[in-house]
């Protein structure tokens, strides 16, 4: 419920500088995913938000308060932790009711708050068990619900399907999507999966090293990512080494390794400079015959990975390079095989262009 | 060279069945990966078959030897497992020599397949590094490499890849399939991950509540899976409960809440089906006379799909997910739309005795 904003907000480590300036709003009820690989900052964001841990410089908002010297007991806001950190001598409902009763409240009301949390979670019926009597996913469940009937109106949800298989996750992260808005929360959901990230926020942070890379609604994301690195944290794609040969208009010539040249959107490019292309794989088709677009290469099947609702298939191009091509829902016969000589092709439109990094290439898509 | 064969292998923990008559048959060089939710009995087997655990009953073969009389020094069996466990004081040349230096092998020898595995690994620059100093796949790679270069050719890797964030993880799987490819080895790779098993394994054994549900190629276990369990774990589907109407010979018409649909298949009239049909083979289209008609519930960009939750009606919601290289606008909340399924990709189940939750829970 609560409108929450960053504002130049760092925080140090001894030298380790674990957030470095990053600026944010999150307005009220909207459900905020942060992806990022290990170490980029994300559980200090959420720390910080929680008051568990206090900015060295900048400062946090509450619906335009600030709230740097407020304690966590009195922020409006819930931590819900990786591990869920159930008391383990508790009922699944006397963990769901501490919070309101450690803020004092009556046990009738703490315990009312409570089981309407665990009927939305569909936990009613454990009600009585221990914590060790559940399985995972419904000590997610518990935990979630202990952070519901807590009160507060920002939940800080901090990898939260993190422990469970991955099958569950993909059921309970659309359920989890639906109680949070269902309740008018205020979200900020942590995840290292963006297949999660994309599904269940309304908008998209990615972090690396403490720096804010991009954040905005999944589609600009996607479609639009800030940098090389997002485009790889964010759905992946093929990357391509080029040197811009011309510009007409608003399509730029580029010449790749070994005399192949393409058309990309010419954008703000100058003249030789060093780029990288980065191409969506299902924006990438492959025919045996024929493709009538922008950009069409003769290739060579490398590999065929299949990935159940799809298959994404490795294509070498006459210079060595590799594009990648994602086919969903493809009928048998028209799979591809390795070794196969196919052409490949490409929308300029589909064409992403960026400098190249200061730093090379693979620097830019180290996710480790 | 190893050939693994298991016959009949149970075990119990009190009164706990982890494990129930399993039997399972791994060629040399193959690449298995066992797949299933949590609790499922796929450490304990693996363990049995690394000769941590001991089975109740029914025995583990590799090439036809009794595992029980094979010492242990002579097994071969390289094991790795989610938690990476290198020696933090050891820089990454020494931990992968470690087993080496155990067996008493020479020094040139522990230096050349040292320098082998690092190279294999592409690591060799990275080989006074100590583990704190390399990320987490960096490790785990050393750890394979460790394994690998014991000389073991028999891999049992649990849950590899658990322990890194996704991202890596997906990039990870590939290289350790090349690994196991290019030096012939026999692996068992256990996993929770679906798309993890489906991308790199030659064969994929599902595992429920201790037992081996179905064994099958990749595009088998996930296209034309035998068993509903099979068909909802390997990734998502739409699981339609309905009711014969007519059959004829291969052919099946099932009534779904008031909509028909012919689809291939034996029933009885008047028997209770499952009809499973994947998001990705739902195909939406502006509304004809004839067809599904649905509301659009609910639309989720998934960057490379849409992902559609579609009321149909009778109280259904069916979910669908469209290629975004389609290059269409895609639809909106509230538009109608009219939904239609190719006969190829519906497959039709028993209605399970125990009822459909059960039958598809995970936990």
């Amino acid at each position: 419920m609560p409108r929450v904003s960053f504002v130049s907000v760092t925080k140090n480590f001894g030298k380790h500088v674990a957030l470095d300036g990053v600026s944010f709003d999150v307005s009220d009820g909207q459900y905020l995913c942060i992806l990022g690989p290990t170490g980029s900052g994300k559980t200090t964001l959420l720390k910080l938000l929680a008051g568990l841990l206090k900015p060295d410089e900048g400062t946090i908002y509450f619906d335009g308060k600030p709230v740097n010297n407020v304690t966590a007991q009195d922020r409006n806001a819930v931590y819900v932790p990786q591990q869920y950190a159930l008391f383990p001598h508790l009922t699944v409902l006397q963990n769901v009711a501490f919070g309101p009763l450690a803020k004092g409240k009556p046990a009738s009301v703490a315990l009312a708050a409570a089981s309407t949390a665990l009927d939305l979670v569909r936990l009613s019926w454990r009600a009585q068990a221990l914590p060790n009597e559940l399985s995972g996913g419904m000590q997610q469940r518990v935990a979630l619900a202990r952070g519901l009937a807590s009160g507060a109106g920002l939940l800080l949800l901090d990898e939260p399907l993190g422990a469970l298989d991955a099958r569950l996750r993909l059921d309970l992260r659309h359920k989890l999507r639906d109680l949070v808005k269902q309740s008018g929360f205020t979200a900020i959901h942590v995840t290292h999966d963006q297949d999660e990230a994309m599904s269940v926020g309304d908008e998209i942070m990615i972090l690396r090293n403490g720096k804010l890379q991009d954040y905005g609604p999944q589609r600009r994301v996607y479609r639009r990512p800030a940098s090389i690195f997002v485009a790889n944290m964010i759905g992946g794609a093929s990357f391509l080494e080029g040197i811009v040969d011309t510009t007409v208009g608003e399509t730029a010539l580029i010449n790749l390794r070994g005399g192949l040249t393409i058309q990309a959107p010419s954008k703000t490019l100058t003249l030789t400079d060093p780029v990288i292309l980065a191409l969506r794989k299902e924006r990438v088709r492959i025919s045996r015959d024929r493709l009538e677009m922008d950009n069409v290469f003769k290739g060579e099947i490398r590999s065929v990975r299949f990935l159940g609702n799809s298959k994404e298939y490795l294509i070498r191009i006459s210079n060595g390079d590799i594009i990648a091509s994602r086919q969903f829902a493809e009928s048998e016969d028209g799979a591809f095989n390795v070794g196969e000589e196919v052409l490949v092709g490409f929308l300029e439109s589909d064409a992403l262009v960026f400098e190249y990094p200061a730093e090379g290439l693979r620097k830019e898509l180290d996710v480790a | 060279m190893p050939e693994l064969d298991l016959v009949g292998v149970s075990k119990s923990y009190g009164n706990i069945q982890a494990l129930t008559d399993i039997s399972l048959h791994v060629e040399n060089k193959e690449y298995v990966c066992i797949l299933g939710p949590s609790g499922c009995g796929k450490s304990t087997l693996i363990r049995c078959i690394a000769g941590i655990n001991k089975p109740d009953s029914g025995k583990i073969l590799i090439d036809g030897e009794s595992v029980e009389q094979i010492p242990i020094e002579d097994r071969r069996i390289g094991y790795v497992f989610q938690d990476i466990a290198l020696f933090p004081h050891m820089s990454a040349r020494d931990n992968v020599s470690y087993g080496l230096a155990v067996r008493h092998a020479e020094s040139t020898e522990i230096t050349t397949v040292t320098n082998e595995m690092l190279d294999l690994i592409n690591m060799r620059d990275r080989s006074k590094a100590y583990p704190r100093e390399l990320s987490g796949g960096a490790q785990q790679k050393l750890a394979v490499a460790r394994a690998i270069a014991t000389g073991s050719h028999l891999f049992l890797l649990d849950e590899p890849l658990g322990a890194l964030d996704a991202i890596v993880r997906a990039e990870l799987r590939y290289e350790l399939r090349k690994l196991a490819s290019d030096l012939g080895l026999t692996v068992i790779h256990v996993t929770h991950d679906q798309e993890e098993a489906l991308s790199i394994a030659d064969s994929v054994v599902v595992m429920k509540s201790g037992r081996i549900v179905e064994v099958g190629r990749p595009s088998e276990v996930y296209a034309s899976p035998r068993n509903l369990f099979t068909a909802n774990f390997v990734g998502e589907t739409n699981l339609l409960e309905g009711k014969v109407l007519e059959t004829d010979g291969s052919k099946c018409t099932v009534d779904i809440k008031g909509h028909t649909i012919r689809v291939s298949g034996f029933g009885e009239v008047g028997q209770r089906v499952i009809l499973s049909i994947r998001p990705e083979f739902v195909s939406l289209t502006t509304p004809t006379v004839v067809g599904w008609k649905g509301l659009i519930k609910q639309v989720t960009f998934l960057g490379n799909l849409n992902r559609y939750v579609v009321e149909v009606e009778g109280g259904i919601d069916i979910i669908a997910e469209v290629s975004t290289a389609e290059y269409s606008t895609g639809f909106r909340v509230g538009e109608s739309v009219m939904l239609s399924f190719e006969d190829v990709h519906m497959l039709l189940f028993d209605y399970p005795g125990e009822g459909l939750e059960k039958e598809i829970s995970l936990e």
